[in-house]
This record gives structure tokens, C-alpha cells and sequence, in this order.
């Protein structure tokens, strides 16, 4: 049973490429393994891969269009996972019809969603067209995912203003949509050779909260060839971190970074305590 | 040749990621509707109006607000109209503007 009022987080970032898939997948993963009903859903019409990422590729009968056009019903659509309670993945559909997904359509199956969940991603495809506008029109909480690199920042601050203006929330004047920075392919060895930009630089162009930093890790690409959510992998660098921010978005206060500094940086900022003249 | 080069990158210090975020906070304040957006201005614009009706008697359309962007500056622009011999309706209370 559901324990909570529903969420609906959308995962997005303009760009492709960046990890929304994966981050989809990590982040539902991590609240179904924590005790929430979670339904994964991936909007990418014509070009699915959320089923290939969470290895159910071969689990699919029903898709998304089938059921907003009433030739299955929900039920019959979401894939159960077979390695936790909880998870649920509604697959995008094959077919090239873009116009499949309508506004009506959409809310009537997220509101049906809203009744058995907790938490419903929406994995976004890339760019502005339809199926991303879909994937966030209902969307109560928003993750956009960022490269430390310079298309995808300015990509995610063009997402960053759709959000603000052509959600459902921003149409109807309630709250506005709950933004979460997501840092993906993270780098720190590059950050200190100044070859890539830091936390703190995106922080300061986009200025929307941080919610975790994803190393650069090669669990990434194993999960994936696998088809395990790489929070349900083998523990790396990228779990922990995709696990911390899947605590922080519940509301836990995990400070950054610590993991990261080495300890010649701690003992520093140990000795700066006491060399700070106040 | 070479140690004044070596000098000029020793001062410079512009790695590629500074440049970067150089550039990204260029175009994105630029782009950026959300901080700067129309929204704002027509909310800044209907306070504004609020706040002179309160004093001046206005129409709606005598004041104007616009924000225009030039090279890497903005200017906010506001225009008031006020009618011929337009009174301060509550001078008593505060006159200073």
C-alpha cells in the first residue's frame, strides 16, 4: 500500500545524453528499495530504452500509448520488477507517433498512478518537443540532470525556464515546481586541474539547490550493459552518491563532498578552525 | 619570446574552465527568462502601480515599465505620465519620493 500523498518527479535536462535514463532508473530504484510504491515512466516515444536500462526489455507487451488510448489498461502495462518490491516501469511505446501523448491522456493516467504510488518518474526525452513538455506538465518536483559542460548548462537553464512557465503549476499559479540540481559525469581530478566546471560554478549560473554530484564512474556503463539500476548494483562511487541523493530528495540533510575530500583537506580545514581570526 | 609567454600564462591564469563559465554567464543571463522574465516585469509593474495609485491619482496605462538589454548591461526603464496638476492625495503622510 501506498504510505504517502503522491509525488511527481520529473527527470529531465534538455540535452541528450547527460543521464536521464540512468538517473531514472537509479532514482526509483533507490525509493522503491527504501519502502516507497514507486512507477517509473519512460515519455521517450519511438526511442525507448528505460526497459533496456532496468534489463525488462523482454518483459514488455503493453505500452504507454496502448493504455492512453485505452487498448490496454494500467494494470496490464506496468512491469513489476523482478529484483525488489515496489518498482514499477511503464515503457514508452516503438511506434514514431509523436502526437500520441496528449495532455488529457497523460493526466488521466497519472492521476490513476497517484492513487496505488508514492513517487511517479517521468523519464524525460531530450529537447523541448512534446514528449518532454508531457513528461513535465503535471511534474511536482523537477531533477535536471547537468553535465559540467557548457551545452548542458545552457540546455538546462532553457528546461530550467520551461519548468517555470509551461508546467501545470506554473499555468494554474500554484507552487511552483521543486527544482533539484543534478550533477552528472562529475569529475573532481579535472575540476583541480581546471579543465572542468566545478559544483560551485554551475551552482552560481543556475542557481537552483544541489541535490547530488554523480562521479564520472565506470559502474555506470556495467550497470547498464547488465541492466541493473545502478542503485541496485554492486556497491561503487556512483551508487553512494546516487543513493544519497535519493535521501536528500526525501528530505534528509547529507552534507556533500565529505566522501570526496582526502585527508590532507581535512586535516586543513581541521587546522583552519583554529587559525580563524573571529 | 618563450619566458615572456611563460610570464603572460603565469598572470593570465584563465584555465578552460574559467573560461567557460565565463561565457556560460554571458548567454545565460541573457536567455534566461526565469530571473528576469516577463513575469516578473508585469508583477513589478502592477506593485508599481499600486504603489503610485496611492499617491498620485494615475491611469493604468500612464505607467510603463520595460527592461532592455544592451551589450552586458540592462536597463529598467520607468515612465510615469503624470495628469496636469496632479496632486499628492496623502501628503501628510509621507511627500517624499
Amino acid at each position: 500500500m501506498k504510505n504517502s500523498t503522491s509525488k511527481v518527479i520529473v527527470i529531465t535536462s534538455g540535452k541528450g545524453g547527460v543521464g536521464k535514463t540512468t538517473t531514472s532508473a537509479a532514482i526509483s530504484a533507490g525509493l522503491a528499495s527504501m519502502g516507497y510504491r514507486t512507477a517509473v515512466i519512460d515519455f521517450d516515444i519511438g526511442l525507448r530504452n528505460l526497459d533496456l536500462i532496468m534489463g525488462c526489455e523482454r518483459r514488455v507487451v503493453y505500452d504507454f500509448v496502448n493504455v492512453i488510448n485505452g487498448d490496454a489498461n494500467l494494470s496490464q502495462a506496468l512491469i513489476k520488477d523482478k529484483r525488489i518490491e515496489n518498482l514499477f516501469i511503464l515503457p514508452a511505446s516503438q511506434t514514431r507517433d509523436k502526437d500520441a501523448l496528449s495532455k488529457e491522456g497523460v493526466g488521466k493516467i497519472i492521476e490513476e498512478l497517484k492513487k496505488e504510488f508514492d513517487y511517479i518518474v517521468c523519464d524525460s526525452p531530450a529537447g523541448i518537443e512534446k514528449g518532454a513538455m508531457m513528461a513535465l506538465y503535471y511534474a511536482d518536483e523537477a531533477i535536471v540532470v547537468t553535465n559540467p559542460e557548457v551545452s548542458s548548462v545552457r540546455d538546462s537553464d532553457r528546461i530550467l525556464g520551461v519548468l517555470a512557465s509551461k508546467s501545470k503549476r506554473a499555468e494554474d499559479k500554484e507552487t511552483p515546481i521543486r527544482e533539484h540540481l543534478l550533477l552528472t559525469r562529475y569529475s573532481e581530478a579535472r575540476v583541480k586541474r581546471g579543465e572542468m566546471l566545478s559544483v560551485e560554478d554551475v551552482l552560481e549560473i543556475l542557481s537552483v539547490p544541489l541535490l547530488g554530484v554523480i562521479p564520472e564512474s565506470p559502474a555506470v556503463l556495467t550497470s547498464s550493459n547488465r541492466g541493473v539500476p545502478v542503485t541496485l548494483d554492486t556497491q561503487s562511487d556512483a551508487r553512494l552518491a546516487y543513493e544519497q541523493a535519493v535521501r536528500r530528495l526525501l528530505g534528509e540533510k547529507i552534507p556533500f563532498d565529505s566522501s570526496a575530500k582526502n585527508w590532507t583537506k581535512k586535516i586543513w580545514d581541521k587546522l583552519a578552525l583554529f587559525r580563524s581570526p573571529a | 619570446m618563450k619566458i615572456i609567454n611563460f610570464l603572460r600564462f603565469l598572470t593570465q591564469k584563465r584555465t578552460p574552465a574559467s573560461v567557460a563559465k565565463e561565457r556560460l554567464q554571458i548567454i545565460v543571463s541573457h536567455e534566461s527568462n526565469r530571473k528576469s522574465g516577463t513575469d516578473i516585469i508585469k508583477q513589478l509593474q502592477t506593485e508599481l502601480i499600486e504603489v503610485i495609485s496611492k499617491y498620485i491619482k494615475v491611469d493604468q496605462d500612464q505607467i510603463k515599465v520595460q527592461l532592455e538589454r544592451s551589450g552586458d548591461y540592462s536597463v529598467l526603464e520607468l515612465n510615469v505620465t503624470l495628469p496636469e496638476g496632479a496632486a499628492l492625495t496623502r501628503e501628510k503622510e509621507k511627500t517624499s519620493f
